[in-house]
This record gives C-alpha cells, sequence and structure tokens, in this order.
C-alpha cells in the first residue's frame, strides 16, 4: 500500500476525529477558556447524565432495536427520586428509582422482547405513557429537595473526589464496565449476534427474546443512575426535565458510528459521540454563539459523520 | 379470543371476519371511541364539537397525509415537527416585507425545499432515514430559532387571520384542506403510476429497482411532498393562532406517526392507505376531545393514547395472517 493510499483509507476511517480536532484546533485558538482542565471536566460533567443513559440505549440500538423512552422515563424517575427522597430518605430512594428504573425495562423488555412489537412505536407508547404517569405522579407541580445543603445525595451531582466532578466518575466506571460486558462477556456477543443477524443467532442457539428483555432492563437501569445524577445536580425536577434527551442520545450514538441496523457498535464509540455533542455545544458557547446554533451544527455533523462513514464501508460515496 | 371460538364455529365466515377486521381495524377503534364519547358526554354528538375535532385533528392530519406516503415507502420522516414550526415563522415573518401571499408561497418553498433535501440525502447517501430525518428534527429547530431569534412572531396584519374563519357549513378551510389533501393522495396512491411505485419501493426495494423504477427519484418525491405537506400544516396554523411560536410542533412527528400507525400503515412499508390514516387521525382527535369533555386531567390523555397505540400493535400481530406475510 503506498502512502498515498494509506492515508485516504486514514482519512476515510478517521476522518471524523479529524474533523473534531480541527474544530477543537479552532475553539481553542479563539477561546482561551476552552481547553483548560476546569473547562474539560465541566463539559464531561455535563454529558454524563446523557452518556449514561446512552450507554445502555447502545445495547439496545446494537440488537438493531430503538428505544425511544429513555427521555420521559428520565423525568419520571428523576421526579421519584427526587419526591421519595423527601419522603423516606435518600437511601431509600435510590433503591426505590432503581427497582421502578428496572421495572420500566422489563415492561419495555417485554413487549419489544417477548412479545415481539415493533420497538419504535412500543417505545414511542412508552414515551406518552410515561409523560402521563409522571403529571399523575407528580400532580403537575414540580418538586425539590428543601435541604439541599444537608443532605449526602448531594455526593451523585454535585460532589468532587480528587478534584474530579462524581458524575464524571460514574460516567467513566459506567462505560468501562459495559465495555467489559459488550466485548468479553457472552451476554454482550449474543447482543452483537442478534443485531447481525437474528434469524441466524436464533438458528445458533442464542435465546434472542430473552438477550432483547435484558438489553431494555439495562437500558431501564442505566436511566435510573442517569436520574439519580440528574436528581442530585438540579435537587428538584421539573415535569419536562428529561425532554428531548432520547433525542440527543440517539445524535451521540449514531454520531460515534453504531448502525441503527444494529450488529455494529462499542461503547467508547458511543461515549466519543457523545462526548463531541458536548464540546461542540460548549466550543460553540464559547464562541459566543447562541445556544440554538449548536443545533444547526448537529445536524450537518451527523449527517457528514453518517454519510462519510457509510461512504468508507461501501468505498464510494454515493449510494 | 372470542374470534377464535368463532372461527372454529364457522370457519368460512370467521375467516372472512377476521380478515376484515385485520385490514380495517381502525373503523373498530374509531366507532368504539364515538360510542363511548357520545354516551358519556353530551355535548360530544353535537355539530359544534364534532367540527372542532375535525379542525383541531386537522393539522396532525395533513402532516399525516405526508407521512403516509413516505411511510408505505418504507420511510420515515421525523422533521415534519420543525418544518411546520419553519414554515409557520415564515409565512408571518416574512408577510410585513412581501406581502401576504408570497410570504405564504415562500413558507410552502421552504417546506417542500427542506423535504427534497431530506429524501435526496436519504436517495444519495444511502443513509436510513430515521437518522437523516432525526438531523432535520434537530437542525430545523435551529434554523426557525435562527430565524425567529426565539420571540414568537405576531401577525400585523388581521385579515391573515380572517381566512381561518372560512367555514363551510360546519367545516373550516384547515379541515376542508385536510380532507382535499387526503382525497387527492388516496387518488394519487390508487389510481397513479406514482401510487403504485410508492407501494412497490416499500413493498420490495430490490425488485422495484429491478423492475425499472427509479427508486431514488420516486423517493426525494415522496419526501417533497412530505416537507410540502408539513409547510401546509404550519400556514394553516399561522392563519388559525396568528403568531408564530418558535417551539410550535414539538413532538408532533410523534402523534403523527401514532395517527399513521393506528391507521395499520406499516412502518416496514408496501402497505396503508390514506383513508384509514384519516380514520387513525379522527380516533386520536376523538380521543383527545372526548377525554377534554369529560373533565379528566391531562395525563389519562397521554396514558391513554399510548394503551391505545400498543393495543394497535397487539390487534395487528394476533389477527394477522399467520400464513403468507
Amino acid at each position: 500500500m503506498t502512502l498515498g493510499k494509506q492515508a485516504t483509507t486514514a482519512m476515510r476511517r478517521h476522518g471524523l476525529i479529524l474533523a473534531f480536532s480541527i474544530f477543537l484546533a479552532i475553539v481553542a485558538v479563539t477561546a482561551d477558556s476552552f481547553l483548560t482542565i476546569g473547562n474539560i471536566l465541566d463539559v464531561i460533567r455535563q454529558v454524563s447524565i446523557t452518556g449514561m443513559i446512552a450507554i445502555g440505549v447502545t445495547f439496545v440500538v446494537i440488537t438493531g432495536r430503538l428505544d425511544l423512552s429513555v427521555g420521559s422515563m428520565l423525568t419520571l424517575l428523576t421526579v421519584i427520586v427526587v419526591d421519595q427522597h423527601n419522603s423516606v430518605g435518600p437511601a431509600d430512594a435510590i433503591m426505590i428509582v432503581i427497582l421502578a428504573g428496572l421495572l420500566l425495562g422489563v415492561i419495555n423488555g417485554i413487549l419489544v422482547g417477548f412479545m415481539g412489537l415493533n420497538a419504535l412505536i412500543v417505545t414511542l407508547a412508552m414515551l406518552s405513557i410515561l409523560q402521563g404517569v409522571t403529571l399523575f405522579y407528580s400532580g403537575g407541580s414540580n418538586v425539590n429537595i428543601p435541604n439541599a445543603q444537608s443532605t449526602w445525595f448531594a455526593v451523585f451531582g454535585r460532589g468532587t473526589t480528587f478534584g474530579l466532578p462524581n458524575p464524571a466518575i460514574f460516567f467513566v466506571i459506567s462505560a468501562a464496565i459495559a465495555s467489559f460486558v459488550l466485548r468479553r462477556t457472552i451476554f454482550g456477543r449474543m447482543i452483537y449476534a442478534i443485531g447481525g443477524n437474528e434469524v441466524a443467532s436464533t438458528f445458533s442457539g442464542i435465546n434472542a427474546k430473552q438477550t432483547v428483555f435484558w438489553a431494555y432492563v439495562l437500558s431501564g437501569f442505566m436511566t435510573a443512575l442517569a436520574a439519580i445524577i440528574m436528581g442530585s445536580r438540579v435537587m428538584g425536577a421539573q415535569n419536562t426535565i428529561g425532554q428531548g434527551y432520547e433525542l440527543t442520545v440517539l445524535a451521540g450514538i449514531i454520531l460515534g458510528g453504531t448502525s441503527l441496523l444494529g450488529g455494529s457498535g462499542t461503547i467508547w464509540r458511543t461515549v466519543l459521540g457523545i462526548a463531541m455533542l458536548g464540546f461542540i455545544q460548549n466550543g460553540l458557547l464559547l464562541l459566543g454563539f447562541p445556544y440554538y446554533v449548536q443545533w444547526l451544527v448537529t445536524w450537518g455533523v451527523i449527517i457528514v459523520a453518517v454519510w462519510i462513514d457509510l461512504g468508507a464501508k461501501r468505498g464510494r460515496i454515493l449510494a | 379470543m372470542s374470534i377464535q371460538a368463532s372461527l372454529t364455529h364457522n370457519p368460512k365466515r370467521g375467516e372472512r371476519a377476521i380478515h376484515w377486521l385485520y385490514r380495517n381495524h381502525i373503523w373498530l377503534f374509531l366507532t368504539l371511541s364515538i360510542l363511548v364519547f357520545s354516551l358519556a358526554s353530551p355535548y360530544f354528538l353535537t355539530v359544534n364539537n364534532l367540527s372542532n375535532v375535525l379542525t383541531q385533528g386537522a393539522f396532525i392530519g395533513i402532516l399525516a397525509v405526508g407521512m403516509t406516503m413516505v411511510m408505505i415507502d418504507g420511510e420515515i420522516d421525523l422533521s415534519v415537527g420543525a418544518i411546520l414550526a419553519l414554515a409557520s415563522a415564515l409565512a408571518i415573518g416574512l408577510q410585513d416585507s412581501l406581502g401576504v401571499w408570497p410570504a405564504v408561497m415562500c413558507a410552502l418553498l421552504s417546506g417542500a425545499v427542506l423535504g427534497f433535501v431530506n429524501g435526496s440525502v436519504v436517495a444519495l447517501s444511502g443513509m436510513h432515514s430515521f437518522v437523516v430525518t432525526l438531523g432535520g428534527l434537530i437542525g430545523i429547530r435551529g434554523l426557525v430559532f435562527v430565524y425567529t431569534g426565539e420571540n414568537a412572531l405576531m401577525v400585523t396584519n388581521f385579515d391573515y387571520t380572517e381566512y381561518a374563519e372560512i367555514y363551510l357549513g360546519p367545516v373550516s378551510l384547515t379541515a376542508m384542506v385536510f380532507l382535499a389533501l387526503a382525497a387527492f393522495f388516496q387518488w394519487i396512491l390508487s389510481s397513479t403510476r406514482h401510487g403504485r411505485e410508492t407501494y412497490a419501493v416499500g413493498d420490495n426495494i430490490q425488485a422495484a429497482h429491478d423492475a425499472g423504477i427509479n427508486v431514488k427519484r420516486h423517493k426525494i418525491i415522496n419526501f417533497t411532498i412530505c416537507g410540502t405537506m408539513a409547510a401546509i400544516a404550519g400556514i394553516l396554523l399561522s392563519m388559525r393562532l396568528g403568531t408564530a411560536e418558535p417551539n410550535a410542533g414539538k413532538i408532533w412527528e410523534l402523534w403523527t406517526i401514532i395517527a399513521v400507525v393506528l391507521g395499520g400503515t406499516r412502518l416496514t412499508g408496501g402497505f396503508g392507505s390514506m383513508w384509514k390514516t384519516v380514520g387513525g387521525v379522527l380516533t386520536l382527535a376523538i380521543l383527545r376531545n372526548g377525554l377534554r369533555l369529560l373533565n379528566t386531567p391531562n395525563y389519562v390523555e397521554l396514558i391513554v393514547m399510548g394503551l391505545v397505540l400498543i393495543l394497535a400493535l397487539l390487534l395487528d400481530q394476533a389477527l394477522s395472517p399467520r400464513t403468507g406475510r
């Protein structure tokens, strides 16, 4: 392989990272505060909630399915954890919210996994139902933790360890564990197998229904963890706090190069995609653009990134 | 289960009934919801209220007309809510400088162009339309905010809002546009070459390509139609409200998909009809209206809607003939 060819291949494979680096360089030169430890830690802390959810949803997406209900789920679970914190205390509230998250995952898992219903529509229905349940639970009013200074519950969202924000630490540890599970365990291989070819995986003795079920349970579990961080960070919850998270999560996963058709993708790619969204948002704000300009950039970045990725896979740009 | 019991009792008639129900369960839902709310509320079955239901449902309905075309193709368009907001902002924002009708034309054109862009990217890149239009959903909302600067635009010439008050008997202009578009595209689907090709592409894209259909051009046309429909809905909304809010139409794409799926159109493509989409739209509108008449809190509406959607899926699965499909 000649040097030129190698360069082209590398461009195709890592073009996104290259373009992203150029963007980072431009922002770093223009805005002094961008490339400081404090700002970088801030960005990682900001994306950790989206990131935690995205880790769970990545499992679902690799099986070739979708979870659009995580945004509503995040809202409901945050409202629950904040409300329960006030009535039964932080420890019990955490137990309750994790159980609730698992339960919601189980419901999605039964409907999509065991009953074989269309994932997009089921989770869309759950999006609506969970919004309703949230309003029912909260009675339409916002909940908040009055004694924000004196509760140890603050440690999840506001605390730091050795100068590192705790949400970021939770995010990285979750990503490491999830990556191990996905790459090194039988469960992880089954997830890839189902997304790659569901019929073939069934014939080789994989219980596809059960595996999909557990992927949704995992998604619910990760959303519960994200809700704990969110509740602790905000020390309160509005009835719309998680609205739109399902789309940001998907955007990050897609940006990382995971195909919605399933069978491909890794946790680290998802983390990269989510981090890119975070740095784009942060960079544009530091450059003085209004917050909505990031949406336009996200649009362009998603289209270009996925197009290049697909083009590299088939060896030409046009389908 | 009782349906299956009747199947063993009289196979032929039962089979026919199941087959009919399988294809038309939306009419069952519609009849049931009308019956329930007529009995539950004395205000439901009045000309005035039904006229309102039709008008309220028409906005989602017009979006659903375009969405049905795209979904029969086996694709999806998540950006319709954002296109609606942009069209409504342009229709009001450009009025002062261009005049009413040029502004409306610009709004219409913006929808067509964005639909064309969506379709072209889908056709040329081979990306899944879910990804492309998810990007559009985020980015076009950004365009709306850039254009409006986060403020709601107000109409200055109030003649514009008079158009929304045009009624033919109990049927408002919005509802008329909805029904006319539904009828027109039903005709396109069932009686033109483009319609036949839509089903062919959605059913088996490779076979359609092999049969000589220009699949890419075909998809671009349907996405352009979908974008134009969203713009029409946006223009009508701006006439009705007299303002254009940058957050207008948020998550309407989800309601639209719910309405179309309730009507029996498959996300996998190749299956569906405009009339049944109208059935889905009306069922959705009646559920929302009826529950409000009964003074139920907002959350009941959200929960019922989700449950109905899952029920429709279950019914679809339970009644689907095991052989063949």
